[in-house]
């Protein structure tokens, strides 16, 4: 491949049509990234392209609309499995998001396991990544194990050897906590795992979009990501597993598309990998549209994209150190994160300071952020959480911090 | 917007309330979340005669939604409860039908900037769903 540009923040921000023309004509800062980031030009015109020149279904037709949507969505497919260091692109099965992945395995996967079996999950996993197995423990009799977390907000991987037992068959983790920016050491866990002949999951919602990744290295069984959070349209995600491993899990839902043979006397056959898990119509022009995005982001310097999103983390972390009553919910310093800073303000409500916030334009998020027992471990409801993308810049940091200032001025 | 919708009367009301806090011995009491953020409210009453004698709070929520519950605190002693139960529904029509303020309560119209903030209406209602909860238990 081709070195990358070296990263020019400016010329990326330039890219989005929602920061360079905010809505309204008002100032637009976005500091809500790990919720749903922006669109590159690139994605926009690779959607609106497909939906003006190939849109048809896929898999069913011959006619010349239904091969050129088959062929984008495919090579949608061969993006996102280039994007995650996949070679075997079957083994990339498009979903409706994080939530569906997951959900997918505790269903499929989940099938083959019962009373005596446990999950080992954390306690700052976000509710898709929790909910889906408690599900599972009620519906086949499996036990959960929950991972504490450590006052910085992260796994604490010392208690894997103490919860990881023959009984354990998979280990659900997130790679990068959507409160504390807090990443993952994975090697432990999956370690941990190999000891006892587990699985290992990991959540990448947050992780995926802040670079390449190389799933088969990292050796892990599955991976689950959004696109929304992937500069990437709603309404797909992707669960990533070895072939091996899909290869002999049941479907989890029926329907057009997934089958080999459908006999009402001898039972219906189900097709290979992928497929066997995209019952119905997938999200074709949102595949397309992951695809365009993975694509572009590719291309960029996320050596640069690095530094450049560590420094602006750390001019939030030394800007709430600073204001009297703020406090950070995970790690202060730079180490082992991204650029998700959660945090709380004496006397401040999170929804009254995005809401002060949106004033002047800064999107922030408050509240527990689908993790409650995370919220609960620290004793608070909820914390504000600014999450930064690439294309976030100085002014979107000054602005924030002014804010911040500003509302414990008029509320604290 | 928001400039509107925290006025300093608003803001006095919340921050003036934290320092009324629950009844030793209610004789009801509701807790009421909000699930999407997290929010909880618990509303105390003491009754005698027919009437509410006296109101207490717990609020662990936004602005908006202790303003909501230091309001019913200060207002709903006097009451009865007939008077009081109609209250969340009249509350939310103010707020999303433009109703007018329940009879009695003319404070309410400090929250009319709400209307415009729809997300944040729930915020106001919980108190007040809270306090029905209370009475009818
Ligand atoms: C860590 C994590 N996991 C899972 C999800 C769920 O993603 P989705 O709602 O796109 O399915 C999110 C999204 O907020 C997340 O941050």
């Amino acid at each position: 491949m081709r070195a990358p540009k070296p990263f020019d923040p400016e010329s990326c921000r330039s890219q989005f049509p929602i920061l360079t023309e905010p809505p309204g004509g008002l100032p637009l800062h976005y500091l809500d990234n790990a919720a749903t980031a922006q669109l590159p030009a690139a994605v926009l015109t690779a959607v609106r392209r497909h939906e003006t020149m190939s849109r048809a279904n896929v898999a069913r037709g011959v006619h010349r609309l239904a091969e050129a949507a088959t062929a984008a969505y495919e090579d949608a497919r061969s993006a996102v499995a280039g994007y995650l260091g996949v070679t075997d692109a079957d083994e990339i099965v498009f979903t409706g998001g994080t939530t569906a992945s997951i959900n997918l395995v505790a269903y499929s996967f989940g099938e083959t396991l019962g009373p005596g079996d446990e999950v080992l999950v954390s306690e700052l996993e976000h509710h898709s990544n929790l909910v889906p197995w408690q599900l599972l423990a009620t519906r086949r009799g499996v036990a959960l194990k929950v991972l504490p977390v450590t006052e910085e907000g992260r796994l604490d991987l010392d208690r894997l050897p103490s919860l990881v037992s023959k009984r354990t068959k998979l280990l659900a983790l997130t790679h990068c906590s959507n409160v504390t920016g807090a990443i993952t050491d994975i090697g432990p866990i999956v370690a941990a795992a190999k000891s006892v002949g587990a699985r290992v999951l990991i959540d990448g919602a947050q992780r995926a979009p802040h670079g390449p990744l190389d799933l088969p290295a990292l050796g892990i069984d599955f991976y689950a990501l959004s696109g929304h959070k992937l500069y990437a349209p709603n309404g797909v995600g992707v669960l990533w597993g070895r072939r091996e491993l899909l290869s002999k899990m049941p479907p989890f839902m029926g329907g057009g598309g997934m089958i080999a043979q459908v006999d009402l006397e001898t039972g219906t056959s189900f097709a290979d990998i992928p497929r066997r898990f995209e019952a119905g119509t997938p999200p074709i022009a949102q595949a397309v549209g992951l695809g365009a995005a993975v694509r572009w982001a590719q291309a960029l310097d996320w050596a640069g994209i690095a530094q450049h999103e560590a420094r602006l983390t750390g001019r939030i972390l030394d800007g709430l150190g600073a204001i009297k009553g703020a406090r950070v919910i995970g790690p202060t310093g730079l180490q082992g994160r991204l650029g998700v800073v959660s945090f709380t303000l004496d006397g401040v409500h999170p929804h009254d300071l995005c809401q002060w916030l949106d004033r002047k334009g800064v999107a922030l998020r408050g509240g527990h952020h689908c993790a409650q027992p995370l919220a609960k471990r620290f004793g608070i409801a909820g914390t504000s959480r600014a999450s930064l993308a690439p294309y976030n810049n100085d002014a979107d940091i000054d602005a924030l911090l002014a804010g911040l200032e500003d509302a414990r001025k008029r509320f604290a | 917007m928001s400039e509107e919708l925290y006025h300093e009367k608003l803001v006095d009301r919340a921050q003036a309330g934290r320092a009324k806090g629950r009844l030793d011995q209610p004789d009801k009491t509701a807790t009421l979340d909000n699930p999407l953020c997290g929010d909880r409210v618990t509303i105390d009453l003491k009754l005698a005669d027919g009437k509410v004698l006296a109101a207490g709070h717990r609020t662990r929520g936004c602005l908006l939604c202790e303003a909501a519950a230091a309001l019913i605190v200060e207002k709903a002693p006097g009451n009865v409860p007939a008077a009081l139960l109609p209250l969340a529904d009249t509350v939310r029509q103010f707020l999303q039908k433009n109703g007018p303020a329940p009879a009695g309560w003319p404070a309410i119209e400090e929250f009319s900037p709400v209307r415009t903030v729809k997300s944040r209406q729930d915020c106001v209602l919980l108190p007040f769903r809270a306090l029905a909860q209370a009475l009818s238990s």
